[in-house]
């Protein structure tokens, strides 16, 4: 499967940047999934993560250095710090806290980004941002093959991460967490440092992937922040599945490959088809979607 | 049989919501390998009681001592590392993880290896033996690799005790271990419940005066949050307070 993804910029360079675009968004979702599927911590302001290792990589590029490597890691490592802090308010209470104060997080970012104009451009967004080759070696193109094989390689190399961690014994005790809280603290887990571990290390996934986005696309606006990506990789989690990290691969490339789809074919109804979508995909279940003759037995 | 060394000690605990009074002024000693039994009518006060001695509350007032330490104000998985560890009356387990995945999950953290994110669970040689072993130990072999949800309740009870014995206790809290088992189910359980390693120190709560009987050297009464009584079986059997209390119960099976 990698070596298809990572031979396709060069099969369809007309695609290239849609091949991007996915492999970014695969990447965003997967980090999403390390604290949604394993650990069962909703959000609905993941983007906040997104978009701060965006503006954090596009920022560096402009006023550091136009490295794409260093930017790449400076601004994962800052975004896992906010991470970091963010985490305090995910400790303690329900769901439906967590999703307030996951939102609220996110919208606090937005509005940050909206106001301080002179640094982030505001609402026209951060413009001008020029990568050196990567490596020194490869030019971005204007085609997006050099931009995807980048993501593709940063993408793989963070899967190959997650996937460690989330089959050690690390991974385990989130799982435990998700299934059994009460029981997770009596068999000897100290929850709330798991909690802020997992919830910083999906934070900083997060940010890598936004840095991509700003890097491949030289550009940084208000969107990557906007309430609709987190809600978008939610949804495109759900279509592809939570709890496996291709659930997170395959959300991401139906869910961008329909939208691209359907916005060509039906520009302003596109939102229906997906959301028609989810709600088969609920009603029927993932398992069942498949196997048309399961629809009418029942479960 | 109970040595003489105390393992964990509690002293004029005392615990208030507002201005209830729901554990008033408990003192209770477990000496190494204790099998003590914690009785008392609905509401005496034991689930305050196990909720203090786990760390879930921290008391208005007393000391809580494991094998000589303060532990009043350690978090609960704290005190899990140092030994003092609970089973629950209704079953608290992993339902996405099988009985091995669970066992070398809770072997894994008792080895200080929870934290561990590079090498896959099971790397360990060590962690899956021990794991093994507790699964053939509590009759858990034969569905070792089935969901945990999918098992049937008397396997499932058992797996609730299994996750607690693999945290290697030195002392263990027993909420009710044969409460809702199915007749059929309920040998095997009693079974292991009695094969508990000596040197463990139990506290047992069960509302079962059978199991009360036949499993524990020492009693405690518990009525209204306060102590009423403690002594070894026959003497709480034949105690009359205990009877009046117990009324129906204790006149029974004394």
């Amino acid at each position: 499967m990698w070596i298809v993804a990572f031979a396709l910029p060069a099969l369809v360079p007309s695609h290239a940047l849609l091949v991007n675009e996915i492999v970014i968004v695969a990447l965003f979702a997967m980090s999403l999934d390390l604290i949604l599927g394993y650990t069962g911590i909703v959000s609905l302001g993941h983007a906040a993560f997104f978009g701060f290792g965006a503006y954090a990589a596009a920022l560096f590029a402009k006023l550091v250095m136009p490295d794409p490597t260093v930017g790449l890691v400076v601004a994962t490592v800052l975004t896992g710090a906010l991470g970091a802090v963010a985490s305090i308010t995910i400790l303690r209470g329900t769901d439906l806290t967590r999703l307030m104060v996951t939102l609220g997080t996110a919208l606090l970012l937005l509005e940050l980004a909206n106001k301080l104009d002179w640094l982030t451009g505001g609402a026209d967004g951060l413009q001008g941002v020029v990568m050196a080759p990567v490596l020194g070696q490869f030019e971005f193109d204007l085609f997006g093959k050099t931009a995807a094989w980048y993501s593709l390689a940063v993408t793989l190399i963070l899967f190959f991460l997650m996937r460690r961690l989330v089959h050690s014994p690390f991974g385990a005790t989130l799982k435990a967490i998700r299934d059994n809280r009460l029981r997770a603290m009596a068999i000897g887990i100290p929850v709330a440092s798991r909690l802020v571990t997992i919830y910083t290390v999906a934070a900083a996934v997060a940010g890598a992937a936004g840095a991509l986005l700003a890097q491949t696309t030289g550009f940084a606006s208000l969107d990557v922040l906007a309430f609709d990506r987190s809600a978008d990789v939610m949804l495109l989690l759900v279509i592809g599945g939570v709890g496996w990290l291709y659930g997170g691969i395959a959300g991401a490339i139906v869910f961008k490959l329909l939208q691209t789809w359907l916005s060509s074919v039906t520009p302003q109804y596109w939102m229906f088809w997906i959301g028609l979508l989810l709600v088969l995909l609920v009603l029927v279940g993932r398992d069942r979607l498949f196997k048309p003759r399961t629809w009418l037995r029942k479960t | 049989m109970s040595g003489t060394e105390t393992v964990l000690s509690a002293k004029g605990l005392v615990m208030r919501f507002g201005g209830i009074t729901a554990t008033d002024n408990v003192s209770l000693d477990l000496k190494r390998g204790a099998r003590h039994a914690l009785i008392g009518p609905n509401g005496a006060g034991k689930t305050t009681l196990i909720n203090l001695l786990t760390g879930v509350l921290t008391p208005t007032a007393g000391r809580i001592e494991l094998l000589g330490q303060d532990i009043t104000t350690l978090a609960p998985h704290q005190r899990v590392a140092r030994g003092l560890v609970r089973t629950f009356q209704i079953n608290q387990l992993f339902d996405s993880m099988t009985p091995l995945q669970t066992l070398a999950l809770v072997v894994s953290q008792q080895r200080g290896l929870g934290a561990q994110w590079w090498r896959p669970l099971g790397a360990s040689k060590a962690v899956v033996d021990r794991a093994s072993e507790l699964l053939e130990q509590f009759h858990l072999a034969d569905v070792a690799e089935q969901p945990v949800k999918h098992l049937a309740y008397g396997k499932r009870r058992l797996l609730e005790i299994a996750i607690a014995l693999a945290c290697e206790p030195r002392v263990l809290l027993l909420d009710e271990p044969v409460a809702g088992v199915p007749a059929g189910e309920r040998e095997e359980l009693l079974q292991t419940v009695a094969a508990l390693p000596a040197d463990v120190s139990v506290l047992l709560i069960e509302h079962d005066m059978d199991l009360v009987f036949s499993f524990a050297d020492r009693m405690t009464v518990l009525v209204n949050g306060a102590l009423l009584t403690e002594g070894d079986p026959e003497t709480i059997a034949n105690d009359p307070k205990v009877k009046e209390v117990y009324l129906g119960h204790g006149a029974a099976h004394g």
